[in-house]
């Protein structure tokens, strides 16, 4: 690798953008071998897509419309649309109004707040939904599954918005102000415009998790496609009916990709002038401070407390009676732990390409590339189950029923929590050291592992714990492609969930709440850091 | 600070990817051991596991256990085709195996382990042997549904007056062997028609404990399920039965269908002689034996052995006659899905 040609063009290109706050370092010359490993990751995860078309329409297009446009596709269409129109807005409502309150008030504690409003998402949803009916048989069907989802998944609307309020400078306010609109009229016209990318882009995740739930819908008996395939899955194998209901939750999974987008505007609010942005003024909750304090508690109450509280229970309950089986336990933890790192190994060596591409040669291809990893990646886990069931049945049959499978479906799955993460860390991996290693004659290869790595390893690692986590509570992917005979934390609490029995599942719930908790630390550091 | 957060992130990672690898492998992935005796089995795990353990200690030939469940592994068998490591198939209902006796996976079982079986719970085609029982049943909770208002066949349960009372869990090979039960009696289109019925008037839930516990909750009047998940809570705590009461449908009605687990040896076998002396063992005396011992409450049907006592014997269920093997899992399939239930 020569590396004088790639530093001339390199120098060029910085004297031609000047005002580049963080010079781009580009280059003409690509390498082959990360450019071949991105476009076979890319490969690997639109695969699965490709398949799934694939089983759908090979009993013949007559069969396939015979199987498509029946009275339950439309019933399970219905049933899906419905959750998503009822659930979103309610996320939205609980997002953007906790995060309101934590960050643009006088609300006492906010950082007490800003953590307990996102441990929800240390209590996998399946695991609240089981609380919930354990204890109210009466939580089913719509309303049921709309009060548990909403719960659980308010955070991904309260993290973003959070965070951009957090950012948000009043200096903005002050000039709306000035030119004389009302408090109302400024928080409508530069407040709301401001968090229309926060809001669409937390209300699409919770759509996506929303189409790909499968565990709190079936426990609440509301089908939706994902619960109909892994039905149909369980009567039929990887059979054309399974398939073609797949299809329909990807051209959905897709539609709410391209609907996101005109929603979430076009509008740059940018600073003109110097200095910093200024600090918001917190607004006076005053008399209100008691009612705001009342439902920051009601939601963390019944997201979280009475949950966990019913998961400790049922624990006790089983630990008295000792239900509690330690090897089984034992077990299902290790294979969990074990699946989950080598998930996370796997996504983030998997992730490392593309990211490095972007980085260091953006370029169309590359921007193309990252897009698919995402756009695959929304797809729920029972499609990219289905799929490579299919894939090794037909085309691989000695990866079939083994942990390698399982793996490379948690990688397509949770790669883009990787590829966000050594994006961050890569940025912070200043390109002149990168260069000055460069102009030392050190080859590309040696500049990455010498450099580059040790800088961006945090962040590395932080996706790592993002994709373990995500792994630990995967349950749809797990129960088709788990070797048979291996049972993880989440597929051994859902046999015992499955059959009502509360308090052999109780200890495999707390387990993953108690591998889960992390995450919310995590997280919340991303708020934190936006100042 | 910084460097040493990192450095300690790095230890756990390391320790973590210890434990994961180390107890992956120990609990782990299927793989076949060479020297065992392989059994798929979509049976109740202790059920298997009792009979494995009586017979190693009996034979001394070593088992190794898959577990899974009907569909699921029938389909899994035909997908490994004659490549497949299994050597014993044992299923809780028989479409799966006649799912991997129409693929012609199934080696012919011997005269001795058939004549262990009375002759009307082995199919036609010789080619796989009953292992164990079960049988339909209604549950129903007396204060909601008086013991006079019963349906007199299962067939009724289509009509409209039974709209939202009884339910069933229409999505396991359970519920679909009665219905292919049904369809081997009494033809496509009574079966089509009941389905129909089905799908207005039911409700469908997960499983037959979900099923039994919403009727023993008052929620459902009555629910088709079959007789073991009653017998076991009622021999436990109670707790999911104790407002109910079972009702037989008797009279050779597709409601008393009585369902067959079967077991057979793979023609792929690689162990055909230790293959057969496991049928042979579980469908003999001693083997059925620990089948009633194990209190899955489930029918036993080795000649000469008695089942719990607390079940009605088999042969008072006036069952409806139907040749095991023409039951058939894919038509079902086809059936059920065309009536909007799957």
């Amino acid at each position: 690798m020569p590396a004088s040609s790639d530093l001339r063009v390199d120098a060029v290109i910085r004297y031609d953008e000047p005002t580049a706050a963080v010079p781009v370092v580009r280059s003409t010359r690509t390498p082959w071998y990360v450019m071949l490993a991105a476009i076979l990751l890319a490969a690997l995860v639109v695969a699965p897509v490709l398949v799934v078309f694939g089983q759908a329409t090979s009993a013949g297009s007559a069969e396939a419309s015979r199987l498509l446009f029946r009275p339950r596709t439309a019933e399970l269409l219905r049933n899906t649309l419905l959750l998503v129109a009822l659930t979103v807005p309610v996320t939205v409502l609980l997002g953007c109004g906790a995060a309101w309150l934590v960050e643009r008030t006088t609300l006492p504690g906010p950082g007490i707040w800003r953590t307990l409003l996102l441990t929800p998402l240390a209590i996998p949803a399946f695991v609240s939904s089981y609380a919930w009916t354990s204890m109210l048989p009466s939580v089913q069907g719509l309303g049921g599954a709309v009060f548990v989802t909403a719960l659980a998944y308010y955070p991904f609307v309260f993290l973003p918005v959070a965070a951009l309020l957090r950012a948000l400078d009043q200096g903005h306010l002050d000039a709306a102000r000035s030119l004389g609109l009302t408090g109302l009229g400024a928080m409508l016209r530069v407040v709301v415009p401001l968090q229309r990318p926060a809001v669409a882009g937390g209300a699409l995740l919770v759509a996506l998790h929303l189409l790909a739930e499968f565990g709190v819908l079936q426990m609440m008996q509301y089908p939706t496609f994902t619960t109909a395939i892994l039905q149909q899955f369980a009567v039929g194998f990887s059979n054309a009916a399974g398939s073609l209901l797949a299809a329909v939750l990807v051209v959905l999974c897709l539609g709410f990709l391209v609907v996101e987008v005109p929603l979430r505007g076009h509008a740059r609010i940018a600073r003109l002038g110097p200095g910093s942005g200024q600090r918001p003024v917190a607004h006076r909750l005053g008399a209100w401070t008691v009612p705001a304090l009342a439902a920051l508690a009601a939601l963390v109450g019944l997201a979280v407390m009475v949950p966990a509280a019913i998961v400790v229970r049922w624990l006790a309950r089983a630990i008295s009676s000792g239900a509690v089986e330690a090897g089984p336990l034992l077990a299902a933890t290790g294979s969990s732990i074990g699946l989950s790192v080598l998930a996370g190994l796997a996504a983030t060596l998997a992730a490392l390409p593309g990211a490095w591409l972007l980085h260091r040669y953006p370029s169309r291809l590359a921007a193309v590339l990252e897009r698919v990893t995402y756009v695959a990646s929304a797809l729920p886990g029972v499609v990219i189950g289905l799929a490579l069931v299919t894939l090794a049945v037909q085309w691989a049959r000695p990866v079939y029923q083994t942990a390698a499978l399982a793996v490379t479906a948690y990688t397509v799955l949770f790669l883009p929590r990787a590829m966000v993460a050594w994006r961050s860390g890569l940025a912070a991996a200043p390109t002149e050291l990168i260069e000055a290693s460069r102009s030392l004659g050190v080859s590309g290869l040696g500049t990455f592992a010498r450099v580059v790595l040790p800088l961006v390893l945090p962040s590395a690692l932080t996706g790592f714990v993002l994709v373990f986590l995500a792994t630990v509570t995967e349950l749809t992917a797990t129960l088709l492609l788990a070797p048979t005979g291996t049972e993880t934390l989440a597929t051994a609490f859902w046999s015992a969930s499955d059959e009502l029995d509360y308090v052999a599942s109780a200890p495999y719930a707390a387990a993953m709440i108690a591998l889960s908790a992390p995450l919310t630390l995590l997280l919340r550091r991303q708020i934190l850091d936006q100042r | 600070m910084r460097r040493r957060t990192f450095l300690t992130g790095l230890g756990a990672l390391g320790t973590m990817g210890l434990v994961g690898c180390g107890s992956s492998k120990s609990d782990g992935e299927y793989v076949a051991d060479p020297g065992s005796l392989q059994v798929y089995s979509a049976q109740h795990e202790n059920l298997t596991k009792a009979w494995v353990e009586a017979f190693t200690a009996a034979t001394g030939i070593k088992v190794q256990i898959r577990k899974g469940n009907d569909a699921s592994m029938g389909h899994q068998i035909v997908a490994e085709g004659s490549a497949s490591p299994a050597d014993v198939f044992l299923t809780e209902n028989s479409p799966a195996m006649t799912l991997v006796e129409r693929n012609k996976l199934l080696a012919p079982l011997e005269e001795e382990t058939r004549r262990q079986v009375p002759a009307n719970l082995t199919p036609s085609s010789k080619a796989w042997t009953a292992i164990a029982a079960r049988s339909t049943v209604l549950v129903y909770n007396p204060s909601k549904l008086p013991k006079a208002d019963l349906p007199k066949s299962l067939m009724d349960l289509a009509a409209p007056e039974w709209k939202d009372r009884w339910g069933c869990a229409p999505g396991g090979a359970d519920f679909q062997a009665i219905v292919a039960g049904m369809l081997a009696g009494q033809g496509e289109q009574k079966t089509k028609d009941w389905l129909g019925g089905l799908k207005t008037n039911a409700r469908a839930l997960q499983n037959n404990i979900a099923t039994m516990k919403s009727v023993n909750a008052g929620e459902l009047p009555c629910g088709v399920i079959y007789h073991y998940y009653w017998y076991r809570d009622q021999a436990g705590t109670k707790e999911g039965s104790g407002n109910t009461a079972l009702h037989y449908f008797r009279n050779q009605d597709p409601g008393a269908f009585v369902s067959l687990s079967g077991g057979a040896v793979l023609a792929g076998s690689k162990k055909p002689a230790e293959a057969r002396k496991f049928l042979a063992y579980v469908t003999s005396k001693a083997g059925q034996q620990v089948l009633v011992d194990s209190q899955s409450m489930e029918y036993a049907v080795g000649t000469g052995v008695t089942s719990t006592p607390a079940l009605p014997p088999l042969n008072t269920l006036q069952a409806p006659p139907v040749d095991p093997f023409t039951l058939n899992s894919d038509k079902v399939t086809t059936l059920m899905t065309d009536a909007g239930i799957l």
